[in-house]
């Protein structure tokens, strides 16, 4: 076998015919110095980026598809429901009482809050309103203020740890546990609670919960003088947050923006204030308002907001009445467990009431809480059944969600990370 | 304070309402379908309305709604929707609830919407809000909203058939997108024509 002594016609030249032909093979594009004077310059078209659905910088599963010129963002096309799991539709087939579980998978960062208003819903319907024992009404208010914190420190750590301050997510995070911890010797569950139910809570709070909630919210003031002081002055996180993503007070109002991002705009509406529910009007706390509704009045608010939520949190513990912690109706408690186990007609009651559901007369009621995201409101209707003929929630995800294109128009690629991050949305919440 | 709403709201508009109602401290008016727009335009620049804010917008599919333990009072639905034209009465329930930042007071609007014809005039250009919510009730009962800005699916692919949320949509149906063996169904076929 000899070897050729001239190439064959047509062949590249010897030298750099292999590292030429895989970068034209493989990478499907030449070298400069190939390339024609009018392929040089770069193409004036707008090109477009898919980001998401599952993309490190996101909170949750969301997919953007942005249009870009050069980085500048011109327009951009949201599309939510990744974590859709069907939860107006599993509720039609749940009892009022199994609803629960699925209102903790909502906002599964501040489950307590999703309880207490898918509870004053079906308390709405059933006449129960203001009827509820005190205690119950201060272990709701106790418990959905500890959510607050806790989805503020999310938000917050997770926000910052995306602009490059992780120090300050491990310190929210480590706090976060805390709370997490105490939440869980009052439910008996870490993340999904299912504590709240229909006229009341479903258990009383542990022995020693005072002394234990003072030693973490004592710790908590603590952890946030640590991450303001990261945070608050940092050139990099100011650069970052300062006039990005900002929004106009008319504009939260008619796009229908509720909870921090509308009081960072300047919207004084608070639900706790505005339409006080359970025994909100009782205690002291301000409302805190921005002023320029950018990135970094979002994250001022929410530092006054956790603030403010330990303030209320403070005052409950030197109120709370003792007493019971379920309203006295046989329609929606249970019997006494002894009472159950020895006596016929409990133990149908007992049976009756789990298998049937609760029975909410017909009609239809909308009641709404501040969650940690603004307005959480849950529509029910009834049809006289145990099992909810419609539930429709209100979540301040998806709302505030339909805002993004909006908010990161005009921004570099990079802005969409503190946009998004500040806009908190919680895939649980926003895809139902 | 709802019932002062009501009646401005019938005092100024009074043939386009049918039927206005309140239910657990919650005011809710039912609006001809034609006249929607009209009196939700109303609604919003009147200044002693001044409904700035939208809540929410969602569908109720009334398919076999049968109260049981209706309370004493005033009748709940179907009663009082049994001003239809042809008799009968309406599947769909299109809903709005709106809030007024200004005077704090809330309305809820309904309009009737057929079977046969489930279309209902759009509110976005009013309440930027409620285009994400109306795509949302599109994708989940399939009410055609008219003259919406961008009408489409927005949790579920554009392949899917049918809207889940309708009461005669089965729940345990699936529609996987991508092929699954354990799931005795046909694939979707895609609008391209070609099986995914």
């Amino acid at each position: 076998m000899a070897a050729p002594s001239t190439p064959p016609v047509g062949a590249p030249p010897p030298g750099d015919a292999s590292s030429r032909s895989l970068k034209q093979l493989v990478l499907g594009r030449k070298d400069v110095q190939d390339l024609s004077d009018t392929e040089q310059e770069l193409p004036p078209d707008l090109m477009t980026v898919n980001m998401g659905p599952s993309h490190p910088a996101m909170h949750g599963t969301v997919r953007i598809v942005l249009t870009v010129d050069g980085e500048r963002i011109v327009a951009a096309d949201v599309h939510p429901g990744y974590l859709h799991r069907c939860f107006e539709k599993e509720s039609e087939y749940a009892t009022f009482t199994q609803v629960f579980p699925y209102t903790d998978r909502l906002n599964y960062v501040s489950p307590m809050i999703n309880n207490c208003g898918w509870a004053m819903a079906v308390e709405k319907l059933m006449g129960l309103t203001g009827h509820l024992p005190r205690r119950a009404e201060y272990i709701r208010v106790i418990v959905s203020e500890i959510s607050r914190i806790t989805d503020h420190l999310t938000c917050l750590g997770a926000s910052a740890m995306e602009l490059g301050a992780f120090a300050v997510f491990l310190f929210f995070l480590k706090a976060r546990e805390w709370l997490y911890e105490l939440l869980e010797k009052v439910s008996g569950a870490r993340l999904t609670h299912s504590y709240v139910r229909i006229g009341g809570v479903s258990k009383d709070l542990p022995p020693n919960f005072h002394a234990e909630l003072t030693l973490c919210l004592d710790q908590i003031v603590k952890v946030m003088v640590e991450g303001e002081g990261l945070l608050n002055n940092n050139k990099i996180f100011r650069d970052r947050m300062a006039g990005i993503g900002a929004m106009t007070k008319e504009d939260a109002i008619a796009t229908g923006c509720v909870g921090p991002i509308a009081r960072a705009a300047g919207v004084d509406y608070d639900v706790r204030k505005d339409y006080p529910y359970s025994v909100y009007p009782e205690v002291e706390f301000d409302v805190p308002v921005g002023t320029t509704g950018d990135c970094y009045d979002r994250y001022l608010v929410r530092i006054e907001e956790l603030k403010q939520s330990i303030r209320i949190l403070r005052q409950c513990l030197t109120q709370i009445p003792d007493g019971p912690i379920m309203v006295d109706d046989p329609r929606v408690t249970l019997p006494p467990k002894a009472a159950t186990y020895n006596t016929i007609e409990s133990m149908i009651r007992h049976f009756k009431h789990i298998v049937d559901g609760i029975k909410v007369p017909a009609g239809e009621a909308y009641a709404f809480v501040e969650g940690g995201n603004g307005e959480l409101g849950f529509y029910v209707v009834a049809d006289g059944t145990g099992r909810p003929y419609k539930a429709y929630v209100r979540s301040p995800s998806f709302v505030h969600l339909s805002t993004a294109s909006k908010l990161i128009h005009g921004h570099l690629i990079a802005d969409v990370v503190p946009i998004f991050g500040m806009i908190n949305m919680i895939g649980g919440e926003c895809d139902k | 304070m709802s019932a002062k709403v009501l009646d401005a709201l019938k005092a100024a508009h009074g043939d386009a309402i049918a039927f206005v109602e309140t239910q657990h401290g919650d005011a809710i008016a039912w609006v001809k379908r034609d006249q929607l727009l009209a009196v939700a335009t109303w609604l919003k620049t009147d200044p002693a309305m001044a409904f700035d804010a939208p809540v929410f917008a969602t569908c109720i599919d009334r398919l076999d709604w049968k109260p049981q333990h209706v309370p004493p009072g005033p009748q709940v639905y179907p009663a009082s929707a049994a001003w239809t034209d042809d008799g009968a009465h309406p599947r769909f329930e299109v809903v709005y609830q709106l809030r007024s930042s200004t005077h704090k007071h809330r309305l809820r609007l309904k309009c009737a919407v057929p079977e046969h014809d489930a279309r209902s005039p759009s509110l976005a250009g009013l309440w930027p809000a409620f285009e994400w919510q109306e795509r949302e009730t599109f994708d989940m009962y399939g009410i055609k909203y008219d003259n919406h800005p961008d009408l489409r699916r927005i949790y579920l692919y554009e392949e899917f058939v049918g809207y889940p949320l309708r009461k005669d949509y089965p729940k345990e149906k699936r529609q996987p997108l991508v092929r699954r063996d354990d799931l005795p169904m046909n694939p979707i076929k895609s609008p391209t024509g070609g099986h995914r």
